[in-house]
């Protein structure tokens, strides 16, 4: 636990931020929270909308079961207190993209109550500068359809495929300090989120959002007022709405104005946020439980099996990489920040494993080194990452165990897997194709390293009278001559004794 | 707990119902009549009663995650949820222009 | 023989399958009966002969081809017009859904269609189900076939399910759905000498009725007989997977076991409704129908309801509330009227759409349940409503300790005439009698027992425990055997 030390320094002295977010993260389903029309992403105006979705008269929700037990099991994954008794309200208000009137939503009693989040300050060393971000509560909601206003000249156009798809809210606890721990947190609910499978984190296409409530005050001052800056979609713009909003407001104070309490957009072209118009007027919200919808109650056999279902989570996985099979923080934590990354990383082990006949604790390692090192920088070269490689976990593990028993070297490894990502044949294959085995043949390699000797007597007599600096010089000859296929260390070997 | 003009005029901007000054003040005492008649509540004791939540004993069921299971309450219905609207153009619903 | 258009609902469907005559003959009749009234009664905003004459067509096509025929087979219904029938205007008798073509059929109708039932229209109601006289209607008011004797004073078919109530006691349908909220199958019915019942909350879907009040509404048959209640609801009844507050419970045979013989049976007279003043004949008529359950072999005992005096109150709280939600979405942006003023944006068309859309009396629900749900008040009086709700039913339920049925007069009065009550809180005290079992969720129908001194008929309520409407229809037929109430309204139209 460590204390932010963020401020912001103006003309009259120093500030501090106060953030909360509040997270909408669209829950991984193929139906909508309340009707059965889909919910995939793209799709034609108004064609993923139900006669429900359009609030025609007499139409009635019926509550999607698997949007509850994603956010039972999202709230077990940070360790909260789930309700077995909630139910849903009505929220009330007029705007085109809600048809019915009202959101159903969860004031009273949310499905999931008080959690905590771990953020991690220090990407080189995770465990080093850690802070616990309160979650104040999960509730279950409909998302809003969507308005296009420059389709027309008089008219706004509306698009109900999203209304009525299934969200989690996810309220934070004022608990943040500083625009990095602000991106810490979302960057971490993200990641839990793809680990549980409940939300799919796609942040560009809108599958999660974060209204940023931000505050300044003087240090150890009360809550200042805070404003609420809506649908912010990355990380990064995230960060820079705390920085840009908290700078505002103390410039706000400092030139003598006060903040006041409104729902703020984001431009991220000006880096500035700007008050909401449409937002304007004083809302009363006249929330009441919705009379078409029962309490949901759940039981002990239900709850048990959400929790059966959790997978191994970031934190954990990042401990065992760490204690289980010897990785640095720094790797551990890099393989585990996306669950993909850590799926992908235990196959190749498991393969490496295999295909080596050793324990996983001890290929562990080689193959995070490898991962961190080569592979992530091949990938980069040709524009790639891990999903969209053409090598996937296993060929990376023959590629791997070559170079464990001696068939290549490094060296040549870096050019099989060239090969491997422009051709997307096995490194088996390649290395026979071309021939790329390494010489272990120790009287080949006498040869060779005799051969080199008889042509460059000036130099072996130099090392001889003491320039041993001169070693290297014969390893890249005898190497060059044999094509960069000589086995390292048995060329090193037959160097040393034949210039001894 | 009675109205006045400022309230119900703010009550029915909440509500979305557009009122001249003569409806307004004629619904303030009608407002106030049956306010005042509902007040009688007050005086039950209501001490430990947990409001009323469902009916009829009946608990909230969970449907399947499947899309279009019935066609009554699934999508690919854009005409039909289209052909009822005052203004409908390329397939979207289009009301005046909003700034947001 | 007797005219088509006098058989009860259970007469049709057993000439039609015996081959007395034909569904499309009988679709016919009906659908004369309801043109020749129309002018004068205005009981139907659409009426829709070809629809009756093409479900009667094929009911006799079935009928030729030896086919099972369903339970309603050949009998034409009218529909109360809150219910989503595709392809023929709905519009809960309001202007803000004038136009509004559904594209979709409510559960119950749809279930009627499936039992072999036809469409005669599409019944006038007060506009949104809210009002107890048929006079808030956008498509003008219901006039009841009934009148005093010797006067042509326009009186009230009651409401909201006043077409129905009204069609259906002029003979121009053999039966109609209504729905009922805090009495709008049961007073209607008791103005007009027919018999209806609401069954317990949850038994017919709400998928496809215009909500007015989501927990406490519920559709249900009005009809001259309790065996046509009973053949009716059987067919409307049923669990919805599309509505949440729908009872996944089997329906009965309530026709095949109606039995009126009530040995063994309690009936519980609640002294909470003996109000100081009650009207003479209305007491009269309670009485009678005490004596009448007694004679059928009934124990009558003496019961409290204690909360009873609430239950309006109650009622006038929660059903706004949950009217005004139900209601914002009619805000001309995806069906019905739009009034868009020049250069108004969207919350000035919202502002104006509902203006122009909405009648007093729905704007005045509007207002108040908009004003009791509000930042400061939701506690006081939501919250509290809900609790005084809880008590009420707890009432019931340990009323139900001591006896089966609960016996009541349906309404305070017989039917008043239209314009009479111009203040709307005396029109919601109407509401007295039949708002409590609607707030506790319970089956309650009307059966007629007599009438007034002025020629007008009265109706009984009976109340049952939940799920027991085998109950309230088998002490609804002991009253109405010996009832023996065969009056009906004059032909003056
Ligand atoms: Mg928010
Ligand atoms: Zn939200």
């Amino acid at each position: 636990m460590t204390v932010s030390t963020y401020r912001i320094h103006g003309a009259t002295g120093e500030w501090e931020v106060v953030i909360g977010l509040e997270v909408h993260a669209q829950i991984t389903t193929q139906a909508k929270l309340f009707s059965g029309s889909a919910t995939a992403f793209g799709a034609e105006p108004n064609s993923q909308v139900s006669f429900v979705d359009a609030a025609m008269p007499g139409m009635l929700p019926v509550l999607n079961g698997e949007c509850i037990r994603q956010a039972v099991r999202t709230g077990m994954a940070i360790g909260a207190q789930i309700n077995k008794w909630s139910r849903f309200d009505r929220k009330n208000y007029f705007y085109a993209d809600l048809p019915q009137g009202y959101q159903i939503s969860q004031l009273y009693h949310p499905l999931v109550g008080e959690g905590a989040i771990e953020i991690s300050l220090d990407d080189k060393n995770p465990d080093a500068e850690t802070k616990i971000i309160g979650v104040e509560r999960i509730h279950v909601e409909q998302d809003a359809g969507k308005l296009m206003h420059d389709q027309h000249p008089t008219m706004s156009y509306v698009d109900l495929n999203r209304s009525g798809v299934a969200l989690m809210e996810i309220v934070s606890r004022p608990d943040m300090a500083s625009p990095q721990e602000a991106g810490a947190y979302l960057a971490k609910l993200r990641s839990i989120l793809r680990y549980v499978g409940s939300c799919d984190g796609n942040m560009d296409q809108g599958s999660m959002r974060a209204d940023v409530n931000v505050s300044v005050r003087r240090p150890g001052e009360p809550l200042g007022t805070r404003t609420e800056t809506k649908n912010v979609n990355s990380v990064r713009f995230v960060m820079a709405v705390v920085e840009a909003e908290a700078r505002r407001q103390v410039d706000l104070i400092e030139d003598g104005g006060t903040v006041s309490q409104e729902t703020r957009l984001y431009d991220p072209d000006k880096n500035e946020t700007r008050s909401m118009r449409s937002k304007e007027d004083a809302h009363d919200y006249r929330y009441f439980p919705d009379p078409d919808l029962l309490p949901l109650v759940l039981d002990d056999a239900y709850l048990a099996e959400c929790l059966a279902s959790l997978p191994e989570l970031p934190d954990a996985k990042r401990q065992r990489y760490e204690n289980a099979l010897g990785l640095t923080p720094y790797a551990a934590g890099v393989l585990t920040a996306e669950v993909e990354t850590a799926r992908w990383f235990e196959v190749l082990v498991t393969a490496c494993a295999k295909a080596q006949g050793k324990p996983e604790a001890e290929v562990a390692k080689q193959a995070a080194n490898w991962l961190l090192s080569e592979f992530f920088g091949a990938l980069n070269k040709i524009g790639k990452d891990l999903f969209s490689s053409p090598v996937g976990p296993e060929g990376a593990a023959e590629l791997l165990a070559l170079v464990g028993n001696g068939t290549i070297s490094g060296s040549i490894a870096k050019v099989v897997l060239e090969k491997m990502l422009e051709t997307g044949d096995g490194a088996g294959v390649i290395v026979e194709r071309e021939g790329l085995k390494q010489e272990s043949d120790t009287g080949a390699i006498d040869a060779v390293v005799a051969k080199i000797l008889a042509d460059n007597a000036e130099k072996v007599a130099q090392y001889r009278a003491g320039k041993e600096a001169l070693f290297g010089f014969f390893v890249g000859q005898t190497m060059k001559a044999m094509a960069g296929k000589g086995n390292p260390q048995l060329v090193n070997e037959a160097l040393k004794k034949a210039l001894a | 707990m009675s109205v006045d003009t400022a309230t119900v005029a703010k009550i029915a901007a909440l509500a979305r119902i557009k009122v001249t000054e003569g409806e307004l003040s004629a619904m303030v005492p009608e407002l106030n009549g049956i306010l005042a008649w509902v007040e009688q509540l007050a005086e039950v004791d209501v001490t430990g009663v947990e409001p009323m939540t469902a009916v009829i004993p009946n608990a909230l069921r969970l449907r399947a995650d499947v899309v279009n299971a019935d066609p009554l309450t699934g999508g690919d219905v854009r005409d039909a949820v289209l052909a009822n609207a005052p203004a409908a153009e390329h397939g979207f619903f289009g009301v005046p222009k909003v700034i947001e | 023989m007797t005219q088509l258009t006098d058989l009860t609902l259970a007469g049709i469907r057993d000439g039609v399958a015996k081959g007395e005559f034909t569904a499309t003959e009988v679709a016919g009749a009906f659908n004369a009966a309801v043109a020749g009234a129309q002018d004068a009664l205005n009981a139907f905003i659409v009426t829709t002969p070809e629809a009756a004459l093409a479900a009667a067509a094929k009911v006799d096509a079935d009928r030729a081809a030896g086919q099972t025929l369903g339970k309603l087979a050949g009998v034409p219904i009218g529909m109360k017009d809150l219910f989503a029938t595709k392809g023929v205007q709905t519009t809960a008798a309001s202007k803000i859904l004038e136009g509004f073509v559904p594209p979709y059929e409510s559960t119950v109708s749809q279930k009627l269609w499936d039992a072999g039932a036809g469409l005669l229209g599409k019944l006038n109601l007060d506009q949104f189900a809210m009002g107890s006289s048929n006079e808030s209607s956008a498509f003008g008011h219901v006039i009841s076939p009934w009148r005093r004797p010797g006067d042509t004073t326009a009186l009230a078919p009651g409401g909201s399910s006043g077409g129905s109530s009204a069609a259906v006691a002029a003979r121009i349908v053999p039966a109609a759905t209504g729905t009922d909220t805090g009495g709008s199958i049961r007073q209607p019915a008791a103005f007009t000498g027919i018999s209806g019942i609401k069954p317990t909350y949850g038994r017919c879907s709400r998928w496809g009725i215009v909500a007015f009040a989501s927990s406490l509404d519920q559709a249900g048959p009005m009809a001259r007989t309790v065996t046509d209640c009973a053949i009716m609801l059987e067919a409307m009844a049923g669990f919805d997977a599309k509505d949440s507050t729908s009872l996944d419970v089997p329906v009965p045979e309530w026709a095949a076991s109606l039995s009126g013989d009530l040995r063994g049976k309690k009936v519980g007279i609640p002294r909470e409704y003996r109000l100081d003043g009650l009207n003479e004949d209305v007491a009269k008529s309670w009485d009678a129908g005490i004596a009448w359950l007694k004679e059928a072999g009934a124990e009558v005992v003496d019961i409290s309801l204690p909360h009873t005096q609430y239950a309006l109150a109650t009622y006038y709280i929660i059903a706004p509330a949950e009217a005004s939600s139900n209601l914002a979405r009619y805000d001309g942006v995806r069906y019905g009227q739009r009034d868009l003023p020049n250069g108004a944006g969207l919350q000035d068309m919202y502002a104006a759409t509902r203006a122009a859309g909405f009648g007093p009396e729905v704007k005045r629900r509007i207002m108040i349940g908009t004003y009791v749900l509000s930042a400061g008040f939701y506690d006081a009086y939501y919250t509290r409503a809900q609790k005084v709700r809880a008590l009420i039913s707890r009432d019931f339920m340990a009323a139900f300790e001591q006896c089966d049925v609960i016996l009541t007069p349906t309404a305070p009065s017989a039917a008043f005439a239209l314009g009479e009550k111009s203040n709307p809180l005396d029109m919601y005290l109407g509401d007295v009698f039949s708002v409590p079992a609607s707030l506790a969720g319970l089956p309650a129908m009307s059966v007629p027992a007599g009438l007034d001194r002025n020629g007008l008929p009265l109706g009984l309520q009976i109340i049952g425990k939940p799920l027991d409407e085998q109950g309230v229809l088998n002490a609804g037929l002991a009253i109405e055997a010996r009832a023996n109430f065969v009056a009906k309204p004059n032909m003056w139209w």
